[in-house]
């Protein structure tokens, strides 16, 4: 009998249905808070739907007691495995005053947790690349066994930090990994317009690193090119660029209009190839879900998220003279 | 006490904080083999090795942020700017990322960066190779500017700013490198990032300005206490945030006030100085607040004659200041 897919990759049973419940919590989470911005609840959304393959796959090839990660902003996927919370997520939602990402300072999407060793991010753009790659550099002078991890989307791969950061990393063969959440659109602007290479990974020959492109719906394959890239960075074969390539469902975000750029068939056509759909019938396909255990784990996943929202909802926003602490250290 | 170059009171204080903590690193072009172009780092690469003295790819961005990042960890990087000018491709950098990463995760980070630049004219360095960049970050809350003028202040300034738990920016003057010595001891000691210092007692006039120019202003004193005016001189030291308590002090002193800065005039740190002694002394002043800076045009020309129209030195500053003594 040929070993299943999940098995070859050395993933358990219990480590798929675990990969298959974060991408379904990420996603129903992202869901609810559009609901909420709809009913004027919360200012603003930035979802992960489309990209929790890529993002969960991601994270789990990773060491979460070890490695660091610098997520952006639809990296829900990424920072769940890596322990932030439902509740956690919702008081961000809310900026309320509990929310360890910020305080409720930053907008949604903007995540932070060193606990967790979850690096704090900004809204401009790649900004976290040549950070990851400090990250980086600190393993390297440290000696110490972990990798840096870091995301950011196609357009942004044209940014001056993507450029300088990664060729920093490879020229001191650095421990990093730089993946390009590649979903084919920059707010409005498609991929074609953003760079004119075939993929975002061939970048990679120009700073002498490993590139690849895998398929951003198939979170094993993710699995499997983050686990190889990340034993090549403990080994010191230095940093990879890998590209995940899936399709962002939602528009930008929740003051985006996707209907002016976009054809509904295009977002219909890649709804039918959505990771939860195709890797929900895989887990199905070699016996580990059915119909009745995915609806018992959404039950279970939609009773935790309600519980969230109702807590963050009433939990207290930050004291006003409050935003006045912590602009120095030592005050 | 030895008597030591500003230059090398940079190399001293970056050795021994290599020395006291494994932690500090040191990142930049041309830093290593070379020493540094200005040979601030000069001996630290045989010393500590190409780890922790780094010569890094020619790409500023990425030796603000990949220090970012280092320090975020919890190393204590000393990124070197090649000249004060070229810190422009890191500007995102420093004002989106290393200033505001206490304040936006809500204490949770921190960023402990010391960037050093060198800065200042007179040296025909033209446009690009003399500017003074401080105007720029100065009203950036979260980033501490520091801009020593003796090699006393560098040391402990500079010792104090590797050891903050804040990004500090720390403007040298280039011409002061080699120009300006003074006595410095070998002990290990820091000076307070944040606090002013007065240079020079006197009754008439007060002075404030940092940098270069403060020991242009006490040349011009000596000149002037000839001609019977006393000039009190304010050194700012830390440009931001400013020394507030400091600045209103020596306004009310003398109650006549110079502010020199050889960055251009308008929204200069003179600008904000001016600010602050309207704002706190109307009614200590008998002479209208007098500034002394760089024209307003984009930066110092190459050209001798036109380089030293554009510079402030000792002799435009005595004119200020007698100008303002006989108001
Ligand atoms: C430096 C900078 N410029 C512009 C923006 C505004 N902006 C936010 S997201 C975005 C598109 C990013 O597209 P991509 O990198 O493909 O990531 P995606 O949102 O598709 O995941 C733009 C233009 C920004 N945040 N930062
Ligand atoms: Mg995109």
């Amino acid at each position: 009998m040929t070993k299943l897919r999940h098995h070859q990759l050395g993933l358990s049973d219990e480590d798929v249905l675990q990969m298959f419940k974060t991408m379904v919590l990420a996603r129903m989470i992202d869901e609810r808070m559009w609901l909420l911005n709809r009913a004027g609840k919360i200012p603003f959304v930035i979802s992960c739907q489309g990209q929790e393959a890529a993002q969960v796959g991601a994270a789990m090839a990773l060491n979460k007691d070890k490695d660091y990660v610098l997520p952006y902003y639809r990296d829900m996927g990424v920072v769940l495995h890596f322990g932030m919370t439902t509740q956690e997520l919702m008081l961000s939602g809310f900026a309320k005053a509990e929310d360890p990402n910020s305080g409720g300072r930053q907008m949604p999407g903007h995540f932070g947790k060193s606990k967790n060793r979850i690096v704090t991010g900004s809204s401009p753009v790649t900004t976290q690349v040549p950070h990851a790659v400090g990250f980086g550099l600190a393993a390297k002078m440290k000696k110490e066994d972990w990798v840096a991890f870091t995301t950011f989307g196609e357009g942004s791969s044209n940014q001056g930090d993507f450029h300088e950061g990664i060729n920093f990393a490879s020229v001191h063969d650095l421990p990093c990994i730089f993946m390009c959440e590649n979903n084919k659109y920059a707010i409005s602007v498609p991929l074609e317009k953003q760079l004119n290479c075939e993929n975002v990974s061939d970048r990679a020959v120009g700073y002498g690193i490993h590139g690849e492109t895998v398929d951003g719906n198939d979170p094993l394959a993710v699995y499997e090119a983050i686990s190889k890239a990340r034993k090549r960075a403990i080994e010191g074969g230095g940093p990879s660029l890998i590209e995940t390539v899936s399709y962002r469902l939602t528009p930008h975000s929740s003051d985006d209009d996707d209907s002016v750029y976009r054809a509904k068939e295009e977002v219909e056509a890649a709804k039918k190839i959505d990771s939860i759909i195709t890797f929900g019938s895989y887990l199905k396909e070699v016996g580990l879900l059915s119909d009745k255990t995915e609806e018992e784990l959404r039950t279970n996943l939609r009773k935790e998220i309600d519980e969230a929202t109702d807590y963050a909802e009433k939990a207290g926003y930050a004291e006003p003279e409050s935003a006045l602490k912590y602009v120095y250290g030592e005050e | 006490m030895p008597i030591i170059s500003y230059i090398e009171a940079v190399t001293r204080a970056i050795r021994e904080e290599m020395e006291r903590d494994e932690n500090v690193f040191v990142l930049g072009e041309d830093v290593g083999k070379r020493g540094g172009v200005f040979r601030a780092t000069n001996g630290l690469y045989e010393q500590f090795g190409e780890e922790r003295v780094i010569d890094t790819p020619l790409a500023e961005s990425a030796i603000a942020g990949v220090g970012i990042g280092a320090a975020m960890y919890g190393l204590r990087p000393i990124a070197e700017m090649q000249f004060a000018d070229f810190i422009m491709p890191a500007v995102n950098q420093i004002i989106s990322e290393a200033a505001k990463i206490r304040y936006r995760s809500n204490n949770d980070w921190q960023c402990p960066i010391t960037i050093r630049a060198p800065y200042g004219g007179g040296v025909h360095g033209a446009l690009y190779h003399s500017q003074s960049v401080e105007a720029i970050f100065a009203n950036v809350p979260g980033l501490k500017i520091v801009m020593p003028s003796t090699p006393y202040d560098v040391k402990g300034l500079l010792k104090a700013a590797i050891r903050s738990n804040d990004p500090v920016l720390f403007f040298e003057h280039k011409r002061a490198y080699r120009l300006i010595k003074g006595e410095v001891p070998d002990e290990d000691y820091t000076l307070p990032i944040g606090k002013a210092d007065v240079k020079r007692e006197g009754d008439d006039i007060t002075v404030i300005t940092y940098g270069l120019c403060v020991h242009f202003a006490m040349q011009a004193a000596e000149n002037l206490a000839k001609q019977g005016y006393q000039a009190h001189i304010l050194d700012l030291r830390t440009v931001y945030p400013l020394d507030k308590e400091a600045i209103i002090e020596a306004a009310r002193k003398t109650g006549k006030v110079l502010l020199v800065t050889e960055d251009n005039k308008e929204g200069s740190i003179i600008s904000e100085v001016s600010a602050i002694i309207a704002e706190h002394c109307m009614f200590d002043l008998d002479a209208p607040i007098k500034r002394l800076a760089g024209p307003d045009v984009p930066a110092m020309p190459y050209a001798p004659t036109m380089e030293k129209y554009f510079m402030v030195n000792p002799d435009k500053v005595e004119a200020a200041m007698k100008e303002l003594a006989e108001f």
